[in-house]
Order: C-alpha cells, then structure tokens, then sequence
C-alpha cells in the first residue's frame, strides 16, 4: 500500500503488461520495419508504423483523461482543446520549416499568410523557427489555458456536469476562433504540407520510425509520472476529493489547489500527445477541437476502464482499431457503433473491459 | 549586554514572524481569556426560516459540551456555521480572541485547529481505514509537500496507536466502505483524533452503536476533555448523563436553557418544548 513506485509498478499487473507491451512494441516495430524486407510476411510497412504512432498519441491523451476524470472525478470535455493547442504549437513550427519550399515560396510567411496578402508575421508567430521554443510553447500553451481556466472554475467550486459543459464550451470557443482566418492559424485549413522537423524528411521512414519511438517514450513517461503521482499520499488525497470533496475540505485540504495542478498537469500530456500526433498525420486543423472528439476521449477511457490509466490506453487502442475498420468498412455506421458501445459498457461494464478482465482472472 | 525587547525577537532564531508563517493568514489561537469559542447573535435564514435565531454560545476552552435539542433545533446548522460550510445572515464567530472564523473557508477553519464529525458517518469508503486515518492526519496539507510526503515512522506509529484506540486495528487494511455503521463513526472519531484539534465538534456520536461502543466513546471523550475543548451533539440522554458537565439547550435556533443536565431537566421551558414530550 504504501511502497515505493518501482515495486509497484513491477507488482501491479495491469502495469506489468502494459509497459512489457510497450517495451516489446518499440523494439518489435522499428526492427520489423528497417530490417526486414517488404516482402516478407512480417514486414511491418511504414503506414502501419504510422497508424501505430497516431493510436500511441491517442493512449497518452486518454490517460491524461482518465487522471482528471478516473482519479479526480473532472469529466473533463477540454481536453480536445489541449490537444489540439499542443498539435498548432507544433504545427506552427513544421510551417516556419518549409521556408522557400511553400508554393508562393515566401522565406518567412507560410502560403496562407501570403494568400491573405499579409505583409509579416504576426507577433505570435516569432519564436516559432526555432524547435526549443515551439516546444516550450507545446507545454506552456495548454498549460496556462488549463490554469487559468482552471483557477476560475475550481475556486468557484464548478463541479460535476456544469464544469462538463463549461469545458465543452472552452472546446468550442476555440473552434470557433481557429476557424477564423484573421486568428492566424490557416482557418478551416489549418496547418499542413509539413516539410521536415529538426531537418529530417517527414516522409522518410527512419523519421517516422523516430516519431513512433518519441511517442512511445512519451506515453511510457506520462504513464510513469501518472502512476507516481497517484501512488503518492497526494493521489490518496485526490481520490478523497473525488469521493468525498467537502469532506476532504473539512481535515484541511485546499481543493481547489489539487484540482487545479492535477488540471493543469494533465493539460499539459494532452497537449504533449496532439505535438507528437501532428507530425505523423501531417496536418492540424480546428476539426481537432471538434466537441465530438472530446466525448470519444471519455468513451475510450470508459471502455478500457477509468481510474486505472493502463485501461485508459487499452479503450483508446481498442476503440481506435475498431473505428479504423468500421470507417472503413462501413463508415456511415460508426457513429452508431460507437454510441452503442458507449451505452453498453456504461449498462453492463461499469469498470470497463479491465474490470471484466479482472474478474475473469478472479473466477478463473 | 541586555538587548532591547524589539531586537530580542531578532535574535531568537526559533522566532517565527507573522508574515513568515507562510501559506496561512490565520493568526495563533489565543485563548488566554480561557474561552475557546465565542457565537454571538448568529442568524442563519434558508428562505426566510431561521434555522439559527441570535444565537449565542460561548464555549470554555477544555470544556467538554453537550447540546441537546429536538430534531431541527439548529444543532448541526450551528457546526456547519463554525465550520466555514454555512456563512450566517448575521452575527459573529469567534475561535479564541483571535480568529474570526466568519473570514475563513473550511481548510483553513481547520488547519486553525477546529475538527468535525459529521451527523452522518462520512469516512473515505474507498480508501482503507489506514488511508482515511492517513489522510486526517495533523500536517502540512499543501499540494506540493503532500505529493513528496512520505510517512515518517513516528507517523505511522500515530496512525497503529489511534487504530487500538478506535478498536479497528484488525480492519487497518480494510475498505472503509466495507465497515459497519458504527464502525464507521469510531472511524471518524479516529480521524477527528488524527487532526488533533483544539476544539472538537462531535455530532452524534453513538447513533447506531452498541451499549458497549456507546460506553467507549463516552470514555474517550471524557479523555480529551481537558486538553481538548468537546462540543457533542446526542440525543441519547442515557450518554448525555455518562459524559455531561454542563448542557446547553436548544430551540428553534436560540439557546433555551443552560446548566447541569438536572438543572436543565427541571427547567420548566425545557419540560415544556423537548424532554416532556
Ligand atoms: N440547507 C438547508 N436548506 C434549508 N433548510 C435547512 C438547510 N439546512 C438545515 N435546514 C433546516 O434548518 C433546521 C435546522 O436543521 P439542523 O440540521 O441544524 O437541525 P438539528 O438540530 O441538527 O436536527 P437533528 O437533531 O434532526 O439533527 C431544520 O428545520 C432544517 O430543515
Ligand atoms: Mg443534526
């Protein structure tokens, strides 16, 4: 109960599996990539590596979730909005990297800058040529939304389905803005035709090989740092605020204080997730705010299983193979698909497919 | 060399200044003037019904109080009160001759040393009784120390001693959703011993225990007192008379009646409005 991350993440099960998984995963793909020939049956083929890295940002996204909502109760319908902040930031910097190579062939001004007949860059463009900066601003963007936004509805004890909704209307502001051209962000377009990062070709295999293992450390990491923040006396405290919060207000604890850096910090992986996903899909655009997107987050994680983050990765994954083939296979039924398994695991797996796991093994 | 006095404090390396004492801005409890709690003319009105009526109560620090009143009389209203959950319409709350209570949320009503037991047992049920334990107890609350906190052993030592006390020693890993009901109150009694505060307020205690339980709380009540300032709540009148020094009475949100349990027994208000009954 109260030992040591390491011993537990080597006891608990759930973690085992998944960061063995993880392991094999990266070491498994790129070898199955580079080394074998495409024509060999175990050929792994560059798109697979691809689709593999995109479903990996969507598990860091999930568990990002699942930390707010599984552990602290927030059901959060923001974290769209973070993500997609974290996929612009480094969107912004993959467009200051064509440089000459744009059709209009602008040095400085990305094409649709130049197509608005803008003359500069606006302010909050500068910096973005340079990748330590675009990555700070990765971290620091859907960091400060999520404080500030946080700081106004925590103090103001919003909780429950009105926060929800409020996040849900944050997500959607922000739609709304990126749309507009005059924002600087490529309206409905958005950012795309991405060139290279650092100077690596986005289309070689070696740099998507290099995307999927970043994002792989990247989920490895987050997962490692959720864990240690929820095995410690102040995740004790967070489950007490999501259980029992004016209890928890009454032996001492600022609530609003939890909340608020467990908020922040979990704003800041999903905008971690949506950098590492832009470049592998090559393009961001507002359909990334999209509020659909932010309820398909909280159906992975119920899916896989809240408040245990390996079930979080879990319902992203499944979920996301399953929407891969249904969309392409029947794409005019996924939704329905998808709002069918959402009432089905909230009827019949209220602990989702890790709970049914779990009590598998115990009647086994 | 005699210092002056003004330098002295500088001197003195364990002095902590006010505007040091970071994280707080509530002043020390002084209860110099030997009342630990002061409630003058308290209103509480839920849509025009005065739950609380200009009530005023003082409590003597190291005082074991019990407050007595039919249902709805405002006892739990009066807690919520000095407890920061309920702001009054009207009046003043005072913890000492310090600290105005009216000025403070719940955490920091806390930390300023004012634990609770709720009328309804609200432990942590998804925690273990060691974790609720844990979680109650007296410390730095703040996110980023309790994040890198560990348990020293003296602490954990605290933690198995308050367990014996409250008899749950056998159930220390166990759910606490999982006790009984008057497990559960001992378990929150075994909190509100973790916090250690200087004013206890304790709202019906014994419900639903069992004559022996009943005779331990009344013992370990009477075992704070003392050190520790009480204010039960009970309508068990058998454990009022096992425990009570001085009863207050109270009625559609005012005090009735004041005294020793006999006195206010006698009172011929109180026969009329509670015990005739
Ligand atoms: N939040 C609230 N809104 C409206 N009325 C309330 C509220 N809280 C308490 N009351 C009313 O105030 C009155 C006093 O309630 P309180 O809970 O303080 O009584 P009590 O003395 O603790 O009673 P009991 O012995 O039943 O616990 C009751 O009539 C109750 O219905
Ligand atoms: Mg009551």
């Amino acid at each position: 109960m109260h030992t040591p991350l390491l011993k537990t993440l080597l006891t608990e099960r759930g973690s085992q599996v998944f960061l063995g998984v993880l392991i094999v995963t990266a070491i498994l793909v790129p070898l199955l990539n580079l080394a074998v020939p495409a024509d060999s049956a175990l050929h792994v083929s560059t798109y697979t590596v691809t689709l593999l890295g995109k479903y990996l940002c969507y598990a860091l996204l999930a568990i990002a979730v699942d930390l707010v909502w599984g552990y602290c109760g927030i059901l959060s319908l923001g974290h769209t909005a973070f993500f997609a902040l974290g996929g612009y930031a480094m969107g912004m910097y993959l467009m200051r990297q064509i440089g000459t190579r744009g059709v209009y062939g602008d040095p400085v001004l990305p094409d649709f800058m130049v197509f608005l007949n803008w003359s500069e860059l606006p302010w909050y463009w500068h910096g973005f040529d340079m990748f330590w900066f675009a990555m700070l601003m990765v971290v620091l963007a859907p960091g400060a939304l999520a404080y500030v936004f946080g700081w106004f509805a925590f103090r103001s004890r919003v909780t429950g389905v009105y926060l929800s909704i409020i996040t849900q209307a944050l997500t959607f502001a922000l739609l709304l803005a990126f749309f507009r051209n005059e924002m600087g962000f490529g309206g409905n377009n958005g950012l795309t035709d991405f060139k290279d990062l650092l100077g690596f070709d986005l289309q070689a295999d070696a740099t998507r090989i290099g995307l999927f293992l970043a994002t792989a450390f990247a989920l490895g990491g987050g997962y490692v740092a959720c864990r240690a923040i929820a095995a410690s006396r102040a995740g004790r405290v967070i489950r007490a605020i999501r259980d029992a919060e004016g209890r928890a207000r009454f032996i001492g604890y600022r609530v609003e204080s939890y909340k608020l850096w467990l908020w922040t910090f979990s704003a800041v992986l999903a905008g971690i997730a949506g950098a590492l996903y832009v470049p592998q899909v090559g393009i961001i655009n507002p359909g990334e705010f999209a509020p659909i997107n932010a309820i398909e987050i909280v159906i992975w994680v119920a899916v896989g299983g809240r408040g245990t983050l390996y079930g979080a990765v879990l319902g992203a994954l499944v979920v996301n193979y399953a929407k891969t083939w249904f969309t392409g296979a029947f794409p005019e039924v996924w939704l329905y698909a998808l709002g069918a398994l959402f009432v089905l695991v909230t009827l019949f797996l209220p602990q989702g497919i890790v709970g049914l796991l779990a009590r598998a093994r115990k009647t086994a | 060399m005699k210092l002056p006095a003004a330098l002295e404090t500088f001197a003195d390396r364990e002095h902590v200044f006010e505007f040091m004492a970071r994280g707080s801005r509530v002043p020390r409890l002084d209860v110099s003037h030997n009342v630990i709690l002061y409630l003058e003319d308290i209103t509480v009105a839920f849509d025009g019904f005065r739950a609380l009526n200009d009530l005023t109560l003082y409590v003597d620090a190291g005082e074991l109080r019990c407050i007595i009143g039919p249902n709805g009389a405002g006892k739990t209203t009066m807690m919520d009160v000095i407890t920061g959950k309920t702001r009054p319409d009207s009046g003043s709350a005072w913890f000492g001759q310090t600290i105005d209570l009216l000025q403070l949320d719940e955490p920091e009503i806390a930390a300023a040393g004012i634990g609770r037991k709720f009328q309804k047992p609200t432990v942590f049920t998804e925690h273990s009784v060691f974790e609720n334990l844990e979680l109650a107890m007296a410390g730095d609350k703040r996110v980023w120390r309790i994040l890198f906190a560990k348990l020293t052993p003296a602490q954990i030592e605290r933690i198995e001693s308050v367990l014996e006390t409250i008899g749950l020693k056998d159930q220390r890993d166990a759910r606490a959703g999982s006790l009984s009901h008057g497990q559960k109150q001992w378990l929150e009694i075994g909190m509100l011993l973790m916090q250690d505060p200087q004013l206890l307020l304790v709202d019906e205690p014994v419900a639903g225990m069992t004559p022996q339980e009943t005779e331990r709380t009344a013992e370990l009540l009477l075992g704070l007192a003392g050190k520790h300032s009480v204010v039960v709540v009970e309508h068990d009148m058998a454990f009022v008379r096992s425990i009570a020094r001085k009863v207050t009475v109270l009625h559609e949100g005012s005090v009735l009646a004041e005294g020793s349990l006999d006195e206010v027994q006698n009172n011929a208000k109180v026969v009329e409005v509670y015990l005739g009954e």
